[in-house]
């Protein structure tokens, strides 16, 4: 069965009131929306939080749901919200993701110029490069950290990551890019640092 | 990447990593690689910490946690 079908079918279980329907959402999509809430939250407890909120919030509204975007979308939505309005409240000087004007920040210029790429596999891909490398995601400004997560690790598309976050498609790539040539400069300066010192 | 004649590929190179770039702009990122070796660094460095961070592993929703949901959720009634 198709996603969209997939959906449709479960969104009418769920508007039936079956019961077993919430249960096999809750299945599908938790994995996801709990990813999410995790790398926005930065804590597990947090982000337990927000899963909860979510599927209370969206089971409560899905009557509201219009079937525009997928369901999984609409849940990243759902979540998406959660977690602003709690890292609101844990930092109110925190600068909300929609309201950033793209046009008036210059993109990062690359400066690191070590080619890591010549470096071992097993160097790249060792537990504390991916640790390094969760730290980078969790430091990212929340706007980028966002746009980031969904696209490159939740795999949505842009237009979907778009409708999630209430962005234009081209608030999304830009975003994805800013987010990547900061990652690749935080990277560089790991990976130089751990070949310099290994030589 | 800071010289002259670099800083203008650079908003366009997350497009010619994804495949989404004008024929136009991947060649002249192409022909501008094959000339400058800073740029060569940065699209190779970049596209691999867009692979890399591909491969990260993706922490599963632990199983306690959807124990906590489920009694919530029964709680409110749309779970048994």
């Amino acid at each position: 069965m198709s996603e969209i079908n997939q959906d449709r079918e479960l969104l009418e279980r769920i508007r039936a009131g079956d019961i077993s329907a919430c249960d096999d959402c809750v299945r599908i999509h938790s994995h996801g929306i709990y990813r999410l809430a995790l790398r926005l939250m930065r804590d597990p407890a947090d982000a337990e939080d927000v899963v909860q909120e979510t599927f209370l919030s969206a089971f409560k509204g899905i009557d509201r749901f219009d079937g525009r975007s997928g369901l999984s979308t609409w849940l990243y939505r759902i979540a998406f919200n959660a977690a602003m309005m709690r890292l609101r409240r844990r930092r109110p000087e925190f600068v909300p993701v929609d309201r950033a004007d793209e046009q008036e920040e210059d993109l990062p210029i690359p400066e690191a110029m070590v080619d890591w790429c010549l470096l071992p596999e097993q160097e790249l891909v060792r537990s504390e490069a991916r640790e390094e490398m969760e730290r980078a995601i969790g430091e990212l400004p929340p706007k980028l950290r966002a746009v980031f997560v969904m696209r490159e690790l939740e795999e949505l598309s842009t237009e979907e990551t778009a409708q999630a976050l209430g962005l234009s498609e081209q608030a999304v790539k830009t975003r994805l890019h800013r987010a990547r040539l900061l990652l690749r400069e935080r990277l560089s300066s790991y990976f130089a640092a751990g070949a310099s010192t290994n030589r | 990447m800071s010289h002259e004649g670099c800083s203008h590929l650079l908003a366009g190179l997350s497009d010619f990593l994804d495949g989404e770039a004008s024929a136009e702009l991947c060649a002249e990122i192409q022909k501008h690689m094959a000339d400058c070796n800073k740029c060569r660094v940065v699209i190779n460095t970049l596209r691999k910490t867009v692979e890399l961070y591909h491969q990260l592993p993706q922490p599963a929703f632990p199983d306690d946690a959807r124990e906590r949901l489920h009694k919530t959720l029964e709680l409110s009634g749309y779970l048994k």
